[in-house]
């Protein structure tokens, strides 16, 4: 019975990708960093919000998006905003690949400064460079200014 | 650790100094004295240039960094008016460094914009000296300050340290306290609630197992300090004129506020002060900030001798 439940709340796709364990309330930002709406695709997406995990009391976030795979660097800002998620790469109804995101010690060209005088944001010709100093939650210092990002998601380039 | 092995390295913030780097360099610095005085001399940097990038207008910083590169024998060249050059066009902070990189043998750069140092670094092949950037770091003067401690008090460790004034938006305090923690310092932080040093700050020291005080009231701790290092307290930072006078007031040092201080205890400022201290102080022996302004001499002096390839 419980599965029916849960095969309700999201329905399985033939192709696509599966973000499961997103970090509960980030999924309309990773749904951002997909860049997907009206216009951008054309299958379906479901998205559950603050869903039970089975590693017990813990709730997270999951979204699957049909006959779409994602690209590095999207990945690379999921990582950002939701460190524990997982990627699912579903084939004909089958996982034909899955891991989880991965934050490198550094984080170059993701995200601008949150500090407006830093010169990062100055029209200067470089890329912004971070420094993880926490992984879950994610804390990024700025190898420019020291400052630490305030607000990830909304400073994802 | 030898200053040699700073030979080339660019010099942005206290934070990539380790304990050993920052005795080395104020080693170095207390053998320069006598060559910064004038007493000896030693053009150890004949033939060299210096690059003085002043984004931002600066007495001290400038004119001691002019004065600590002749006194070693460099040429130096510097922007004395930034209206009138390419910068004023719109042309990049990147561009200018890699220009300007090209003209001499190390660039020392003061810009309004926080992180510039590191960017020039990144983009000269010299050595860049950070000389304040923005509300950023601005280690020479972390590193005069620490050197006109250690000079007055014979040893950093484990000293008494009250900070009184703007710790709040003060980056040069907040890099001061960082270097200190390696040194083991005791410190009290005295500042109205509003100027007070910032809870991030604190609790990352307390994170590392270092525990500060912090107070409103300056009498708390005369008696037990070591050293007063007092700085500028905005007005601009106030909104109401007479908030700002009433503050200004509570933390004015003067001779009656030293009478309850320990003889040997010194009093430091960067200057320029407005009125926190009382000119009546500059005559007592507690009085150590125009030492302390000397001492950016030697100090940049020892900073310019061991990137530059000076030997002593």
């Amino acid at each position: 019975m419980k599965d029916m439940v849960e095969d309700f709340k999201i329905a399985p796709i033939r192709n696509g990708t599966v973000i499961d364990h997103i970090t509960s309330g980030q999924a309309l930002n990773v749904l951002k960093i997909l860049n997907v709406n009206e216009t951008t695709i054309n299958s379906s997406i479901s998205v559950a919000i603050r869903a039970k995990s089975s590693k017990g009391s813990v709730w997270k976030d999951i979204i699957k998006i049909e006959d779409r795979e994602l690209d590095p660097k999207s990945v690379d800002k999921i990582a950002l905003i939701a460190p524990n998620a997982t990627i699912a790469i579903i084939r004909d109804y089958y996982v034909a690949e899955k891991y989880k995101v991965k934050l490198d010690d550094k984080v170059c060209g993701l995200a601008r400064c949150s500090n407006p005088d830093c010169i990062t944001n100055k029209g200067e010709p470089v890329e912004t460079e971070f420094t993880v100093t926490s992984r879950d939650p994610p804390i990024l210092r700025c190898t420019y200014c020291d400052r630490v990002l305030i607000n990830i998601s909304d400073n994802l380039i | 650790m030898d200053y040699r092995e700073f030979f080339d390295k660019d010099i942005v913030s206290i934070r990539d100094f380790s304990r050993s780097q920052i005795e080395s360099i104020l080693d170095l610095s207390e053998e320069m004295v006598p060559y910064a005085t004038g007493e000896k001399r030693n053009k150890m940097l004949d033939g060299k240039i210096l690059g003085n990038l002043f984004f931002e207008p600066s007495t001290r910083t400038r004119l001691s960094f002019e004065s600590a590169a002749h006194r070693l024998g460099a040429d130096v060249i510097d922007v004395s008016q930034m209206s009138m050059t390419s910068i004023s066009k719109g042309e990049t902070l990147a561009d200018t460094i890699r220009m300007v990189d090209t003209y001499c043998d190390a660039i020392v750069l003061r810009h309004p914009h926080e992180g510039a140092a590191r960017l020039a670094a990144k983009f000269s092949k010299n050595p860049v000296i950070n000389a304040g950037d923005g509300a950023g770091s601005h280690p020479t003067q972390t590193l005069l300050d620490l050197f006109t401690m250690r000079r007055e008090k014979g040893s950093l460790d484990g000293l008494n340290i009250a900070m009184v004034g703007d710790l709040k938006y003060g980056r040069t305090v907040h890099s001061l306290v960082d270097a200190l923690t390696m040194f083991g310092a005791k410190l009290t932080f005295v500042a109205p609630e509003s100027l007070q040093m910032p809870d991030d700050i604190v609790s990352h020291l307390k994170s590392g197992g270092y525990n500060t005080k912090k107070t409103a009231n300056l009498e708390d701790v005369i008696s037990d300090a070591d050293v007063l290092y007092v700085t500028r307290i905005q007005r601009e930072r106030f909104p109401d004129p007479a908030e700002y006078s009433k503050v200004a007031g509570t933390y004015r040092i003067d001779n009656e506020m030293l009478r309850e201080a320990k003889s040997d205890m010194i009093v430091m400022h960067p200057l320029p002060r407005i009125d926190e201290i009382a000119p009546e102080v500059d005559n007592t022996e507690h009085a150590k900030y125009f030492e302390q302004a000397f001492n950016g001499i030697p100090v940049r002096m020892a900073l310019l001798c061991a990137i530059m390839g000076g030997e002593l």
